[in-house]
């Protein structure tokens, strides 16, 4: 379920976002037996560059643009990792409902 | 994980002639047999496994690299190699553009954790846009050797 917290002016000093921009975010869990690897990787920026919003992902403490391949792998996230999608932009929502729709699908991986 | 847990020094190779993407893969499989990491036997099989891999999406990530990879039975460890090509290849890479800097893996079928961290490694690393300039204009497979250690001994080892 995506909690949905509304900018208010002054909340957050982060220049590179409106006030007026949502920032949603919510918890996925990586369910590829292989992790999240260079293809489902390749699938996760694609998606994410669709959106107009920032697209984060969280794992503890490290935090990385879900638009940049080179970032993404740099999670090195393994099977059963929990991560947190977040989405920053006009358009945050419905981000992030395709983006956690791909971990919820496991990226439509076949298991080999 | 740092470059030298899987990069195979012996097979690292500064001036691939090969021009296409099986070319390319081939040449640096060769290398890893030359260099006794993978068997003379196995190259075939390793090399259309890559390619299988390939065909499911290009490991080209953009900035001029790939990562050319496969799981193989014929690996106890996870092996890898370094090589550079001066005129580029068409990888048919995420960004478009050809490909220059290339890390092959080839890592046992149960070790997936390995083979994310060498991701991992590989792509933190190239976030340094000087390495990777570098890394493309070495002149030799010593240089490379050089560009990796001094990686490793600033990297965060993980």
């Amino acid at each position: 379920m995506a909690s949905t917290i509304p900018e208010r002016d002054g909340q957050r000093a982060d220049s590179r976002v409106s006030m007026n921009d949502l920032v949603v975010s919510r918890e996925v869990v990586v369910g590829m037996p292989q992790g999240l690897h260079a293809r489902p990787a390749d699938l996760l920026t694609r998606e994410a560059r669709k959106w107009q919003s920032r697209i984060e992902l969280l794992k503890n403490v490290q935090r990385v643009d879900g638009k940049s391949i080179l970032e993404v792998l740099t999670l090195a996230a393994e099977a059963g990792t929990r991560l947190v999608v977040e989405a920053t932009g006009p358009d945050a929502r419905e981000a992030l409902e395709a983006i956690g729709g791909l971990f919820d699908r496991n990226f439509n991986e076949q298991e080999n | 994980m740092k470059f030298s847990d899987f990069v195979a020094t012996n097979a690292i190779r500064s001036h691939v002639d090969a021009h296409t993407k099986e070319g390319v893969i081939r040449e640096m499989a060769q290398s890893l047999v030359e260099a006794g990491n993978i068997a003379a036997s196995d190259l075939e099989s390793i090399v259309k496994a890559i390619m299988k891999r390939e065909d499911l999406g290009s490991t080209g990530i953009g900035r001029g690299v790939a990562v050319p990879h496969t799981k193989h039975p014929s690996v106890s460890r996870l092996v890898g190699t370094v090589a550079v090509s001066h005129d580029g290849v068409d990888f048919e890479s995420l960004d478009g553009e050809p490909v220059q800097l290339f890390f092959l893996l080839v890592s046992p079928p149960d070790r997936p954790g390995d083979h994310l961290r060498a991701l991992e490694n590989i792509s933190r690393q190239l976030r340094d846009e000087t390495f990777c300039r570098q890394l493309k204009a070495a002149r030799g497979p010593v240089d490379i050797q050089h560009l990796l250690e001094e990686a490793d001994s600033h990297g965060v080892a993980s």
